[in-house]
């Protein structure tokens, strides 16, 4: 599977949103999942709950710290994904799939010309990894 | 920074470097939780050549240690390592080291990589002019071997008797032809070997030792792990759960202060422990969240105490943290609760050691 996958829409906090109609799924990227090392716990907002695009949405906490996420977009939570609550080393092995945070209904698909296509986020990634690479 | 004799040998492996206490150290290679299921279940192989090692020579030198760390030292026989805390006039803690007794006349004193100067001051300051000091940190190198396969990698590689090697005992030889000091000590709680070489030598052993374990699934291991797995074992970390504000009694580290003899701070120490403390290190389980170092810890919305280690622990598949509370709140069930990004997430008082190894 690809690190950075072609259908995706990405943030610069390494955060990507699938756009379905009007559902958004949001999760972590490969690379964030990589640079948080094995995830230990995950705090979502609730179903109901409005996040605000590039405002914080949750935790993700790995053995070693507490990383806020940032919305990628914003809109009502429809679904938190109760798997990942359980199971937060979902983040680590499927981070695309299984390890998808929440889905928000869309409050304005204009925000979605914010967000970064692979081939930025890809050199956006290559830019960070060689900066923090020392 | 310095770098150990083994940062060549960390980058090959792929390590995550950051720097501690003065030192580029790998804090993971593959990552924290399967490193540290390797050392419960397998072995992991260590590289502490940050840590101090201190050599006391002459007739005189197991009495002045004797008098400067608070257990019992002068008990120690030849070939015999204890742990205790090296102790100041306050009665507060200083540093926690063990103490190596090598041969009749040379005691080896393991201290924390931060507090090497610290410690060097200190314990000069207590010697007497009879007793050698020799501080060999920079030159020694010192690499760890831990996990239920340990022994039997280790066997492989030394000309030294490590089977009938007790636990806390100290001796000398070989490891892949290197001269070595070895002692069946560790922070991991697991059984293991430390295996103290010259700098010249820490690559040749690092790799025979990783070669010898490879069959049996040894892994390196970083820093996170080493953690990890220390406070699943209810072991302090110096500068987190104990220094020079916590004394031995409410750090729950009563156990390594010989009371009937001399050391320095002792009547002090003695006073608290009739007197009984006001606070007590307690073991915690949080619900939900990770608590950190640092954290406070409430009761009714009230700050009680604060959070001095925290993380989740693979093994105990919980996440667990040590915390300074008062001794009324640290009864075994005590329902407390830690503030977490504003929000006090219910945490509950546990026997510790979190986790302990069953003998195989």
């Amino acid at each position: 599977m690809s690190t950075v996958p072609e259908d995706l829409k990405y943030s610069k906090e390494h955060e990507w949103v699938r756009a379905d109609g009007g559902v958004a799924t949001i999760g972590i990227t490969h690379f964030a999942q990589e640079q948080l090392g094995d995830v230990v716990f995950v705090e979502l907002p609730e179903k109901g709950a409005t996040v605000r695009q590039f405002s914080s949405l949750g935790v993700v906490e790995s053995v070693k710290a507490a990383s806020d996420i940032y919305a990628p977009i914003s809109g009502e939570v429809v679904e938190r994904n109760v798997k990942v609550i359980e199971k937060p080393e979902l983040v680590n092995s499927a981070p695309y799939g299984d390890g998808w945070l929440i889905k928000v209904r869309l409050a304005d698909k204009g925000e979605l010309t914010q967000l970064l296509s692979p081939n930025d986020y890809r050199s956006h990634i290559g830019e960070t990894a060689g900066a923090g690479g020392d | 920074m310095r770098r150990t004799p083994l940062f060549d040998k960390h980058e090959e492996l792929g390590a995550k470097m950051v720097p501690f206490a003065g030192y580029e150290m790998p804090i993971q290679y593959e990552g924290i939780v399967a490193e540290h299921r390797a050392v419960r279940g397998r072995a992991g192989l260590f590289d502490l050549s940050h840590m101090g090692e201190f050599f006391f020579k002459g007739r005189a030198a197991g009495a002045a240690l004797d008098r400067l760390v608070s257990s019992d030292i002068a008990g120690l026989d030849v070939g015999q390592a204890r742990y205790g805390l090296v102790t100041n006039e306050r009665g507060t803690i200083v540093d926690d080291v063990i103490v190596y007794r090598i041969s009749d006349a040379e005691y080896m004193v393991v201290v924390n990589a931060a507090n090497i100067a610290k410690d060097r001051a200190h314990l000069l300051a207590h010697l007497g002019e009879d007793v050698a000091f020799d501080d060999r940190s920079v030159g020694t190198a010192l690499v760890a071997v831990q996990g239920p396969r340990a022994l039997a990698i280790l066997a492989t590689k030394t000309d030294a008797d490590v089977r009938s090697l007790p636990s806390f005992g100290v001796t000398q030889g070989r490891v892949a032809g290197a001269r070595a000091t070895m002692a069946r000590t560790g922070y991991t709680g697991e059984d293991g070997f430390e295996v103290f070489v010259a700098n010249a030598d820490a690559a040749k052993v690092w790799d025979a030792l990783l070669a010898a374990g490879r069959d049996a699934g040894i892994k390196p291991i970083g820093l996170g792990a080493r953690d990890t797995l220390r406070l699943e074992a209810r072991f302090s970390l110096y500068g987190n759960d104990i220094d020079e504000t916590t004394d031995p009694i409410e750090a729950g580290l009563g156990w390594t202060c010989k009371l009937d003899k001399e050391f320095t701070g002792r009547d002090v120490i003695a006073a608290k422990k009739a007197e009984g403390p006001k606070r007590k290190i307690a073991g915690l389980v949080i619900q939900g969240g990770v608590a950190r170092h640092g954290h406070e810890v409430t009761h009714d919305d009230k700050v009680v105490g604060r959070v001095t280690s925290g993380t989740y622990g693979p093994t105990v598949e919980k996440n667990i943290a040590l915390a300074y509370v008062p001794t009324a709140l640290s009864k075994v069930g005590t329902t407390l609760a830690v503030r977490i990004r504003g929000k006090d997430v219910p945490a509950t008082v546990v026997k510790t050691p979190f986790y302990r190894r069953v003998a195989e």
